[in-house]
């Protein structure tokens, strides 16, 4: 019998451990949400969202630049990434041949493993060596490196998922294999894509490093894509590792816009989603 | 494409096409980056066409994004030697001192406001020789003061820094051990202690870590209300970095100031002279390819060399003298 | 045969034609999707080709032993890798022994006894973590963990270990510790929402036949369940680690920029993303910067084993679970 209690004691303990483990797992996440809030809520003011960054040790300054520059690299790198990479799962979904399709998934596996930094460098040695410009196009190129994997993925994997019952009535009623790709089997998929491409875009917008070397960072506006442009994840950064208390004030607000559209845009996407493939079951 | 992207377009574009201004890239040394962004700023609400974009990353990157030309104009606290001055062949780099500024042992010692250094006690500090505050040599020079039995966190920058230039030059003067040990550049091997990535960096790593010491310029050490104490000259005084003592180092220099206005000040003679001061230069190209740029620069340097003087003693850094703002508006007249 | 729906209208245009020519035409669509399929392929071939060719200055000038040298000296122009290659490793070994015990259990409880619901809401805040950006956590490891270090942690580390060499030394706050500490928190979502996955890929009767046999729930996972799944728990591992050793912002924030190597967790150091990070913008001479850019290399080449091994374990495991 004492045995018996040994196990079942144990058994207790081990599975207490385990929950414990889960709270302080989840935990964390509030503690960063709480700290964010804390720190930057009072700072999120109009000032932040309409002006320019001040000299340092002057009050009232903003990040309005480091917003807008922060969409457009991420709206170049939309603008690259999420056509090659839904064209190129397209073909990896409907059109490839094994080899073709083997080689294409390994390399694109190949650069979602790339760390960011590395990436930078290579838009670098690509794009501000060959230009002798640090730019918006070298920020966006970089991050539109990181974005073209996720959509390719996301794609081929949506695509798959349609059942071929679709595609083989599509084909039945004599319709040709692009018409049944554009008119069927990506508007069945277009939810499970679309939501994707958004998680892949949250994911960029909170890059840095890939931005240190590219974009670089501005104190004003950008007026053209050609220019160093100031970005949300670039400014917190400055502004963190700097003495001043106005400038940490400021990365704290930062933080919690950039915190908040991130999270808001997964759980956004994956609300999205779960209610769209219970659509599909159900 | 979620609304957020769609307003960010909204406004940028808006504001692309609101203004109309011809925007200048510079880069370089983070020693007067308080002052030039303060210049930049007041220069572009005078002349609203003028935008001049200062990143302050250290005057190793600005002579290297010069050397590549991903910058129109670069800023060092080190002036570039011959051999980076060859690297550049499209066009010749005119050196145009702006401030003079002073380099200060910043310390966070609690119960400590004020500390006598040596150039062998802070060589001895960087080289980890001395390890304490209460070391033999450092007691020598600050007797009544209560340093305390503590560890010394050593803070020195990161990143390529004229800064470092300037402060590893001066030990090198001063202390034949780091000479043949680590030398004078923008980027060391340093001994010991920890990296902060600018003066910016390294005034937060001082602030936040007990007993530490770190190299700053003068107006960081203002700007955050830090302790920094005074170092021993070649006269033998132990004097505090400020508008007058830097002015005086700089005094021999001025009569005496090269063509290219490349000479270095530390150490310098003088009864109350700060050893460790510096000029700080633009590195401006001679021969702008864009005209309007090239216009808009020389418009900038006439007022730097004018008004612009009249604010630096405001921001703890000293004007430059007038023999070598003589010499160097004749300099500005001389950029295409 | 193709093009039967479409209108016998013998007035069309030549451009309504062309256009149809290419809607109806699957040679066009297999073309176009197939070139912008082949551009991914050529744009990874072309950054291991561009990180390549830029190192090669560093390369001819150091050969092999750039990576067991220990001088970082941009004056003499002499770099060596040792010193960024032990702070990653260290680093993400540390980072991974704080946070695969947390993780692995959290793993078992959503997997194997939490109520369903509950589990899916767990899992769901839990994976939030994995979206949060690295600067973030940087911002978040500057104002808590190194103060806690400074003035807790370390101290309180001296006093009961520092008999240890690794616990020896000032107490900064910033260095290998926290940068380790930070990274593990960093790691965890990806160990636990994995983890999960293979734990709930084992099949139920290998449970059932457990407890049938009189095991407690504990004896039945730890002893049945986890060892099935151990590959795909390994593979989530790895996966981690890759992470880990790519990670630039959070570590620059808190490692403390020291080039050298050190034997104590209390010393600052440099990874490998931390140095490039910190130095790229300012390398002056080729040298330095082809050195940078071959640091960019080893980290490249690095990762990618590492990942690869992780997608084949996690793949073992999956198909490892639908056999029966």
């Amino acid at each position: 019998m004492n045995r018996t209690i040994r196990r079942n004691i144990l058994n207790n303990i081990m599975l207490a451990l385990s929950a414990v483990c889960t709270v302080v797992s989840v935990a964390i996440l509030f503690l960063i949400l709480g700290f964010l809030v804390y720190n930057g809520w009072r700072s999120v003011d109009w000032n932040f969202f309409t002006k320019l960054p001040l000299a340092a040790g002057e009050e009232g300054g903003g990040m309005a630049n480091a917003i807008v520059g922060s969409g457009i690299v991420i709206l170049i790198s939309i603008m690259i990434g999420i056509p090659v990479g839904f064209l190129g799962g397209i073909y990896l979904a409907e059109f490839g041949s094994q080899t073709a399709c083997m080689a294409v998934r390994y390399t694109a596996d190949l650069l979602n493993g790339v760390p960011s930094i590395v990436i930078g460098i290579f838009a670098w040695t690509v794009v501000v060596v060959k230009t002798h410009h640090f730019s918006a196009w070298a920020g966006g190129f970089a991050l539109s490196m990181m974005m073209i994997p996720i959509g390719l993925r996301t794609t081929e994997q949506f695509l798959r998922s349609v059942p071929d019952s679709l595609r083989e009535g599509s084909l039945a009623l004599g319709a040709s294999k692009t018409r049944t790709i554009l008119a069927v089997i990506v508007p069945a998929a277009k939810q499970g894509i679309m939501t994707g491409m958004i998680l892949g875009v949250a994911r960029i917008a909170g890059e840095t490093a890939p931005l240190l070397f590219t974009a670089l960072n501005n104190q004003y506006w950008s007026d053209k894509l050609s220019e160093p442009v100031a970005s949300l994840p670039v400014m917190i950064y400055t502004h963190a590792i700097s003495p001043y208390d106005d400038w940490h004030r400021q990365a704290w607000a930062a933080g919690l816009v950039l915190l908040g559209l991130v999270l808001i845009a997964n759980i956004a996407a994956r609300m999205v989603l779960a209610r769209g493939t219970a659509a599909q079951r159900g | 494409m979620n609304k957020i992207t769609l307003w960010a377009i909204g406004v940028g574009l808006a504001a692309a096409v609101a203004m109309p201004a011809e925007t200048i890239n510079a880069a370089g040394a983070t020693f007067p980056a308080p002052i030039y962004q303060k210049w930049f700023e007041e220069y572009h609400k005078a002349h609203p066409e003028v935008q001049i974009n200062y990143q302050s990353v250290g005057s190793g990157a600005g002579i290297q994004q010069l050397t590549q030309g991903t910058v129109d104009f670069g800023a060092s606290d080190m002036p570039m030697t011959d051999e980076q001055l060859g690297k550049i062949t499209k066009y010749k780099v005119l050196h145009f001192p702006t401030v003079l500024g002073g380099i200060v042992p910043a310390f966070n010692v609690t119960g400590v406001t004020d500390i006598k250094f040596s150039g062998e006690t802070l060589a001895g500090i960087y080289l980890g020789t001395i390890k304490k505050w209460n070391d033999a040599a450092l007691k020598k020079d600050n007797p009544g003061v209560n340093l305390p039995n503590e560890d010394i966190t050593v803070v020195h920058r990161s990143d390529g820094s004229g800064t470092s230039f300037v402060f590893s030059d001066y030990l090198s003067k001063v202390s034949p051990e780091w000479k043949s040990k680590v030398g004078a550049s923008t980027s060391v091997n340093w001994p010991v202690g920890l990296g902060g990535k600018g003066n910016e960096g390294v005034s937060g790593l001082v602030k936040q870590t007990p007993f530490s010491i770190g190299y700053v310029e003068l107006v960081y050490v203002a700007q955050n209300k830090m302790s920094y104490g005074s170092v021993k000259n070649a006269a033998g005084n132990f004097v505090k970095a400020d508008f007058n003592t830097v002015s005086e180092a700089a005094a021999g220099a001025s009569k005496e100031m090269p063509a290219d206005f490349r000479v270095s000040i530390t150490n310098a003679p003088g009864k109350n002279a700060y050893p460790i001061s510096s000029f700080t230069w633009l590195l401006i190209p001679a021969k702008f390819d864009n005209a309007v740029k090239g216009k808009a620069i020389k418009g900038f340097l006439d007022w730097m060399l004018t008004a612009g003087q009249q604010e630096a003693a405001g921001m703890s850094y000293a004007p430059l003298p007038k023999p070598v703002v003589v010499k160097e508006t004749k300099q500005v007249a001389s950029v295409q | 045969m193709a093009g039967t729906a479409v209108l016998p209208a013998p007035t069309q245009s030549r451009a309504r034609k062309f256009v149809k020519l290419l809607q109806n035409s699957d040679q066009v669509a297999h073309l176009v999707t197939f070139i912008f399929a082949a551009s991914v392929f050529l744009v990874t071939v072309l950054l291991a080709y561009e990180l390549w060719i830029h190192s090669a200055p560093s390369r001819a000038k150091f050969g092999l032993a750039f990576l067991f040298s220990q001088t970082w000296d941009p004056v003499a122009e002499k770099f060596g890798a040792l010193p960024f290659i032990y702070g990653t490793v260290l680093t993400s070994f540390l980072a991974l022994l704080i946070a695969v015990p947390l993780s692995v259990g959290a793993a078992i409880f959503l997997a194997e006894l939490a109520p369903a619901r509950l589990s899916n809401v767990c899992t769901f805040l839990v994976e939030l973590l994995a979206a949060v950006p690295s600067v973030i956590y940087g911002l978040l490891a500057i104002f808590t963990v190194i103060p806690l270090l400074r003035q807790y942690g370390e101290p309180f580390l001296k006093k009961t270990l520092g008999f240890l060499p690794i616990f020896q030394g000032p107490a900064y706050g910033v260095g290998y510790l926290a940068a380790s500490i930070t990274l593990g928190i960093m790691t965890l979502p990806f160990i636990i929402s994995i983890s999960r996955e293979a734990l709930l890929a084992v099949p139920r009767e290998q449970r059932e036949a457990a407890l049938a046999l009189g095991a407690t729930k504990w004896e039945s996972t730890w002893q049945v369940v986890v060892p099935h799944a151990r590959l795909g728990i390994i593979g989530s591992i790895f996966l981690a680690l890759a992470r880990a050793l790519g990670e630039t912002m959070a570590v620059t924030m808190v490692i403390g920029d020291d080039t050298a190597i050190h034997t104590s967790l209390l010393a600052p150091g440099y990874t490998i993303a931390a140095i490039i990070a910190d130095n790229f913008t300012e390398a002056t001479g080729e040298v330095f910067v082809s050195a940078l850019v071959e640091l960019g290399l080893v980290l490249f080449v690095l990762t990618m084993i590492l990942n690869a091994a992780a997608q084949l374990l996690i793949l073992a495991t999956t198909q490892k679970g639908s056999k029966r």
